[in-house]
């Protein structure tokens, strides 16, 4: 257990916001859990009593009649503002005296470094080349994540849960959001950081980076697996399971959607629905194919004369 | 002779003779010369000072015990500072710098745990990286020969260099991670549904802006880690479907590696002087105006659609299909 090689790897300037980065999330995630547990408990307790629900204020923060509903601005908000300034200053100040920004040696396009890692924030779409060609992941698959990012308003038709956390009335949506930024998005990044190493190569944390280690991936494509080999046949076959994929899914999601979330089945419309399913499909396709390649060592499971899946 | 003599040096036309109407008040005899004359007029104005200097000096002194009623600070500031709900709301809406702000907002906005304070604090990380590349830009040569160098300069040379350009690095990464927690906070109150649903797709378009800014700046030092990097995100560029000389019918579409996409980014087919040359301006130029007008949309559409989102009263299901007066006679 190579301690000194994980605790450079933690400490080095650069990856020092990696290092922040997780705590950060976690402490935020458990902030915005404890105040969702409060609301769900609130919830429950005025859909338990329909009398308290006509009478209450409908926050977890104390109020009684009488008390002001706003504050002002000047100097409530403005102070926590300053404050807020202050302290990422402060931070920034400690930041920038003891810890220096890294500078290599003078770019030389003759010798690679290895290994050659994009900065922290790319370092999910760096780890998604190794299951995907260089057009899906670095083109179509962060087009695909903004994208997806931007209709969410439009196709996320619960009109609970707006202006308060809440986990109870929010499940579906913050469960695919966490799924999309907690587990592919940041556990990618520290895979990126902490996981790969030389060549790319996947190295436990602890383990020594030895960079002339060799492991000998022999890589098959699906239709290999069953034996088809004119170029046709593979792209036809291609085919057939990517868009087969993308029923059989589909088929089974909606399914499940119908009978576990009637209400939002009946709110959705037909173009915000398949939206959804097709988003969703695309998204959980990303860890099926990381499945197939590190367990059964697939590589490609459509091949076609002009671009490879 | 000895009267002409007088007379040319005489002060205000004395002739040297006894004048009774003309010369200085008072019981002084008209000087038979110029200098006696000065000496009374010197005597009277000392006489006048110390008539009236006190006077003076203590009405100078009545009149700064209260600063703010000078006219100095009161064209500077407009208003009143003492504490009345007046005067606090016009001290938010009359200020050219916060006057985004609303007069009041609601009382549990002010609550840390609700917003996180990440909006703000991705602006104000923005003003610093500003601030700090302005005066990074003072020492930065956009140019393969210098950049290297420059960067090293920076580093040892120039006074509280090497602070500037860690806390120009560190801002940004914190920036990063600052914009990601804030989509991450509105996501779970929430806060892009309807009506705010524009303002969340202006803020996507600002965290691509951002990791952009990011990206572009990485390459600026031309070391071995930024020119790498560009190399990488670069070379995934020739990939794009169409666009890019290796990507999926791209060559069919007549793309090669002088004419294609990743040819426009880089100015080139490699990662030479013209691309540092873009990055520059896409960092220091470019994005930052593009960010800045999308911020101005960004905070413009917070207020229009209602300021901060919450915290809301919370709905309950049984009113989830109903009409939104059903919410209000619920003790809202």
């Amino acid at each position: 257990m190579n301690w000194h090689q994980l605790w450079t790897i933690a400490t080095t300037p650069d990856n020092i916001p990696i290092t922040a980065l997780l705590p950060l999330v976690l402490f935020y995630l458990w902030l915005a859990f404890r105040q969702a547990k409060g609301n769900d408990e609130l919830i429950a307790q005025l859909e338990a009593d329909p009398a308290l629900a006509k009478t209450h204020h409908r926050k977890t923060w104390p109020f009684r009649p009488g008390w002001q509903k706003e504050v002002h601005v000047w100097p409530f908000l403005l102070r926590m503002e300053f404050l807020a300034a202050i302290i990422v200053t402060a931070i920034l100040m400690v930041w920038s005296i003891t810890m220096n920004a890294p500078m290599e040696e003078p770019a030389n396009p003759n010798l690679t470094m290895n290994p050659a890692k994009a900065p922290w924030y790319f370092l999910g779409l760096q780890e998604m080349l190794v299951y995907f060609d260089p057009w899906i992941a670095g083109v179509v698959m962060p087009t695909l994540i903004i994208i997806g990012l931007m209709v969410i308003p439009y196709i996320d038709t619960n009109p609970l849960g707006g202006g308060y956390y809440t986990v109870k009335q929010r499940k579906f949506s913050i469960a695919t959001f966490c799924f999309g930024f907690l587990v592919l998005w940041v556990s990618m990044i520290i895979i990126g950081t902490f996981i790969r190493g030389p060549g790319w190569q996947w190295f436990w944390p602890g383990q020594t980076w030895d960079h002339n280690r060799l492991i000998y991936e022999v890589n098959r494509d699906l239709p290999d697996l069953f034996g088809i080999t004119s170029n046709l046949g593979k792209g036809i076959f291609g085919a057939i399971v990517v868009l087969g994929y993308f029923a059989v899914a589909g088929f089974i999601m909606t399914a499940l959607f119908r009978r576990k979330m009637p209400k939002d089945w009946s709110r959705m419309s037909l173009i915000q629905y398949q939206l959804m399913m097709f988003l969703m499909l695309t998204m959980m396709a990303l860890p099926l194919k990381m499945l197939l390649r590190l367990t059964l060592n697939i590589k490609y499971v459509w091949i076609t004369p002009w671009f490879n899946i | 002779m000895a009267d002409d003599d007088v007379k040319v040096t005489g002060g205000n036309g004395a002739s040297g003779k006894e004048a009774p109407g003309d010369g200085a008040p008072g019981d002084v005899p008209a000087p038979k010369n110029g200098k006696k004359r000065i000496g009374a007029l010197v005597k009277e104005e000392v006489e006048a000072f110390r008539a009236e200097m006190p006077a003076k000096v203590k009405e100078q002194i009545e009149s700064v015990k209260d600063p703010t009623k000078t006219q100095v600070y009161t064209s500077i500031f407009r208003h009143k500072h003492d504490e009345t709900p007046r005067n606090r709301a016009l001290g938010v809406l009359s200020n050219v710098f916060l006057h985004l702000h609303p007069a009041k907002i609601n009382r549990d906005a002010v609550r840390y745990p609700f917003t996180w304070g990440m909006g703000g604090i991705t602006f104000y990380l923005f003003i610093v990286l500003t601030f700090t590349g302005v005066l990074l830009m003072f020492y930065y040569h956009p140019s393969k020969v210098q950049a290297f160098r420059d960067v090293l300069y920076l580093e040892h040379d120039v006074p509280f260099g090497k602070i500037l350009r860690n806390m120009h690095r560190w801002a940004a990464h914190l920036m990063v991670i600052a914009v990601e927690l804030h989509m991450f906070r509105v996501f779970l109150t929430g806060s892009y549904k309807k009506p705010r649903e524009f303002n969340w797709n202006v803020g996507v378009i600002l965290l691509v802006l951002t990791l952009l800014l990011s990206f572009t700046g990485y390459l600026l030092p031309d070391d071995q880690l930024g020119f790498w990097a560009v190399t990488v995100g670069t070379n995934m560029a020739r990939a794009t479907p169409l666009l890019g000389h290796e990507g999926p019918f791209g060559p069919q579409l007549g793309m090669t590696p002088y004419n294609d996409v990743r040819f426009g980014l880089l100015g080139g087919s490699i990662v030479d002087a013209n691309a540092l040359l873009r990055a520059y301006i896409w960092h220091c130029i470019a994005i930052p105006i593009i960010a800045s007008v999308f911020m101005v949309v960004h905070f413009w559409r917070v207020r229009k659609d209602g300021g901060i989102s919450g915290p809301a009263p919370v709905m309950l299901a049984s009113e989830a299909d109903k009409p939104r007066r059903a919410q209000k006679a619920a003790g809202e």
